[in-house]
């Protein structure tokens, strides 16, 4: 069935009418650029209405929360990377520097510090100050962060900590996790988060001089778990043969939309029209939009996109044929989204509670102890190579990875690539050199693929 | 079932001698053994001449072999091996363990390289060096998740090592109300794989008397930073040191009994007052710089205080020991009567706040502000720190460190130059 019978042959997901094939192939990066744009533009007026704001992570966001209380949601670490991406962020670096940061600490940070002693200028808009701000504790760099704001501006900042795997399995892929040598741990931590999210939204209360409204917030949690389902059929969708869109590339462009847009009624239509674009794309066998070779070695990323050449950094990969089915991005930065959970309606905060429990924990352990997460997606997705890319900004998502390498590759035979640069700092980002391992990286799966053959 | 639960005894540890590292037990705890009722791990004992006491401890500190360690471990004792920065070292004492700190070292990384990338500091590496080579294996190693790239710790060696590994998750929100009772009920948590590794049960009581042993401790680190504010030339950095960071490595009953031992006679020292700068010292918090890097300092400054391996005095005063729920009573003195460093976020405590406070405290006239490389807590809180020290008027001296430093001569030339500019337009209105 070709995508014109496919389209014409279909209603619309929810009854909105019939689209075209040609229509919905693409549909995606259209509408999550024109839904980003909407979204900095909100900020923008925000900060010219002078409007409180509320500065969150991506790990956490607790989204939610805000939206029952109507105040727009700042992420930081999305405009910082927005410089990288639109080629400005040597600018912003260079000015925190100037002000006696180190080369050596966060870029996004920095870029954010320079953002705010500019007044908020940024190059997709106005980004308002911070009336509050909420980090968890998912990443150290976010409080020490957060502390800047309070010195800046005097903004109260609530850390919601969320505590993490206790105990990490061994290298049998054997040990207690959390839950095995503390049975009731799970439920003291997840009152713990209970009693916290329930200070937040006293603090919200104060911010936005808005008493809570309890359904609104069940009505926002709904949403999200529309995002959810459509989100994890989203990632199951890449274990087709070819897969269905690039992980790295596609993937992180619908990561930014999955945050900004948590929890909202255009955050859940973009989802349900991405997996009907997908679906589309699966049923006529058509790989990523762009890629510039078809399928030929199925890849999975962990860590973070260099930002400073975001498209170049993907042809390297694309033009051998390599496409990302999977990504350790969409699984840390997705809120937890990927995870099978739903919130309960019937019980909103306590439901809440236990899905920022879970998915900041799931978070964490995508970043600290994603070996084995890494070898279940290297059999389910069929994967010929991972790819391990360590950036100098993020200690994060960075510092394990040498290790988690050399726990994949005791564990199955696929070819590991490890290459270091960064997110935001072109200083240390060399194409040539990324090029050279990249290449060497796809001739030894092309000579593998050849001995396998022969 | 932990104290927290109510436990009320159990069978007696495998210490290397009977009362020895148990609770109460020691020359000072009160209540324990009398004096000498230990068996000393350190070449020297009380009464040795300083000289010859200082020499020894120091071998003791630079030995990545560390001898006293392997001397507990040789006479069966256990040991719980925790990384930096604070932990509450009463729950392994009164299990019975040697708790020792975890802090790296100088020592050569053969190994553990390959498990890291390019930006990460020295110290997990040195860590996790001496762990895979066997030099300082524990029985049980709980670490702490105080930043990005040690958070990754626990993970790379439950893979690599057969060692039991635990975390322990302080509270990141210390102003909410509810990170009280997570703490207490976290310390029971690791209580209980403590008491697992140990082969014991821990009762309250063995708590409190620990906690005796612990608010001694503490007591004897204070007079030894007290000497260092009020007659600094008698106690140079280095010397502190050594007698502060050897609490790390042997039971607190015989560190106790040093520090009570030779406590008064630097108070009778011989020793003149010198035209030397009073500073603090600001960035030791995890990563220690090598102890030729504090001597290099002492040639030209009294360092008056410091945060060099501020989690052994990270309790401020003592804990009640006599408290219903000794786990309680520690997790609040963890919150609510601690000292600060760059890895503990409390709103209570805004750090360039905290530093000015311990400046002014110990009528320091500059500080030397210091993180170690690629240490990223410590390289973000310079920027408040030099921004607060500038608006105060008060000046400071910016630099790095590594363990692994070698040559302090660069580091000596400016550092001479910046006591010198001082102590030259000391005084010149400008």
């Amino acid at each position: 069935m070709s995508a014109t019978e496919t389209a014409t042959g279909t209603d619309g997901v929810g009854g909105r009418g019939t689209t075209g094939a040609d229509e919905i192939m693409g549909r995606g990066a259209r509408e999550g650029r024109r839904l980003f744009e909407e979204w900095f533009d909100g900020l923008t007026r925000a900060a010219e209405e002078k409007r409180p704001a509320a500065y969150v992570m991506v790990m956490g966001s607790l989204c939610e929360v805000l939206r029952t209380f109507d105040l727009p949601a700042v992420f930081p670490e999305i405009h910082s990377l927005q410089t990288a991406v639109r080629r400005v962020a040597d600018e912003y670096l260079s000015e925190a520097e100037d002000h006696g940061f180190s080369p050596d600490v966060c870029g996004y940070v920095k870029a954010d510090y320079a953002l705010q002693l500019r007044g908020g200028e940024h190059p997709m808009g106005r980004i308002p100050p911070p009336a509050i701000a909420i980090v968890t504790n998912a990443c150290n760099t976010y409080l020490k962060w957060a502390e800047i704001w309070e010195r800046l501006y005097g903004t109260p900042v609530f850390t919601l900590d969320v505590p993490g795997t206790r105990r990490p399995v061994n290298r049998e892929g054997m040990g207690p996790g959390n839950g095995a040598h503390d049975p009731g741990g799970f439920d003291r931590d997840r009152r713990y988060v209970e009693g916290q999210l329930r200070e937040i939204i006293g603090a919200c209360e104060e911010v936005s001089g808005r008493p809570f409204d309890i359904d609104r917030l069940r009505e926002v949690l709904r949403l999200t778990n529309e995002m959810a389902s459509s989100w994890r059929r989203l990632l199951e969708l890449n274990r087709h043969r070819p897969a269905a869109f690039d992980a790295m590339l596609e993937g992180t462009i619908y990561l930014g939309v999955a945050n900004v847009l948590r929890g909202t009624e255009e955050g859940a239509t973009y989802f349900r029209d991405l997996v009907e674009e997908m679906e589309l794309r699966e049923r006529e066998g058509r790989g990523p939009l762009g890629a510039r070779a078809e399928e030929q070695h199925r890849l999975v990323f962990v860590g973070v996109p260099c930002y400073p050449m975001f498209r170049r950094f993907y042809e390297l990969f694309s033009e051998w044929g390599g496409v990302f089915v999977g990504s350790t991005y969409t699984w840390f930065a997705s809120g937890g989204l990927d995870r099978e959970f739903e919130y309960d309606l019937e019980r909103p905060i306590e439901s809440l509670a236990e899905g920022v429990l879970l998915s900041v924990r799931h978070a964490m352990d995508s970043l600290m102890f994603q070996d084995r997460e890494l070898i279940r997606a290297v059999d389910d997705y069929a994967v010929d190579g991972v790819v391990y890319h360590p950036i100098k900004s993020c200690r994060t998502v960075s510092t394990g990875l040498a290790a988690s390498r050399r726990a994949v590759l005791d564990a199955r035979d696929v070819q590991c690539l490890y290459i270091e640069s960064d997110m935001m700092d072109k200083r240390v980002v060399s194409e040539a050199q990324l090029k050279n391992r990249i290449d060497a990286f796809f001739e030894g799966l092309e000579s593998r693929k050849l001995r396998r053959g022969a | 079932m932990s104290a927290a639960a109510g436990s009320t005894g159990g069978t007696a540890g495998p210490g290397p001698r009977a009362g020895s590292a148990g609770p109460g037990s020691g020359p000072l705890g009160n209540g324990g053994p009398p004096a000498a009722a230990y068996d000393p791990l350190l070449p020297v004992g009380p009464g040795a001449p300083l000289e010859e006491t200082f020499g020894a401890l120091r071998e003791v500190v630079e030995d990545m072999d560390f001898p006293t360690v392997r001397a507990w471990r040789e006479r069966g004792g256990k040991v719980l091996g925790h990384f930096q920065v604070y932990f509450p070292e009463e729950l392994a004492h009164a299990a019975g363990m040697l708790p020792v700190k975890m802090r790296g070292g100088t020592v050569e990384r053969r190994d553990a390289d390959s498990f890291f990338g390019s930006y990460i500091c020295s110290v997990l590496r040195t860590t996790l060096e001496l762990a895979l080579t066997g030099r300082l294996a524990p029985d049980l190693f709980v670490t702490h998740p105080i930043c990005d790239a040690a958070r990754n710790l626990a993970g790379i060696w439950a893979r690599n090592l057969e060692t039991p590994v635990d975390t322990l998750y302080f509270p990141q929100n210390p102003n909410s109300s509810f990170s009280a009772d997570y703490l207490a009920a976290e310390y029971g948590r690791v209580l209980e794989g403590i008491e697992e590794i140990a082969g014991r049960r821990v009762s309250r009581e063995d708590l409190r008397a620990s906690i005796r042993v612990f608010d001694e401790n503490r007591r004897l680190l204070r007079d030894l930073y007290r000497i260092k504010r009020e007659e600094p030339w008698k106690l140079p950095v280095h010397e502190a040191y050594v007698l502060t960071v050897v609490g790390g490595l042997v039971t607190r009953e015989e560190h106790n009994a040093l520090l009570a031992d030779v406590l008064p006679r630097i108070r009778e020292r011989e020793a003149h007052r010198q035209d030397r700068m009073r500073v603090v010292f600001e960035g030791g918090f995890c990563e220690q710089p090598p102890l030729d890097l504090l001597s290099a300092i002492s040639e030209f400054c009294y360092v008056v205080d410091d945060d060099l391996l501020i989690g052994l005095r990270w309790i401020l005063d003592d804990v009640p020991a006599h408290a219903d729920d000794p786990l309680a009573a520690l997790a609040r003195a963890y919150l609510d009567h601690s000292s600060y460093s760059p890895v503990q976020h409390d709103l209570r405590k805004p750090k360039e706040k905290m530093l000015l406070e311990r400046i002014r405290a110990s009528g320091a006239e500059a500080a030397i502000v210091s993180a170690a490389k690629m240490c990223e807590p410590g390289l973000d809180e310079q920027v408040a720190y030099a921004e607060a020290l500038e608006r105060e008027g008060i000046p400071f001296f910016l630099t790095e460190f590594e363990e692994q430093m070698r040559n302090f001569s660069h580091l000596q030339i400016q550092l001479e130059t910046f006591v010198e500019n001082h102590l030259l337009f000391e005084g010149v209105e400008t």
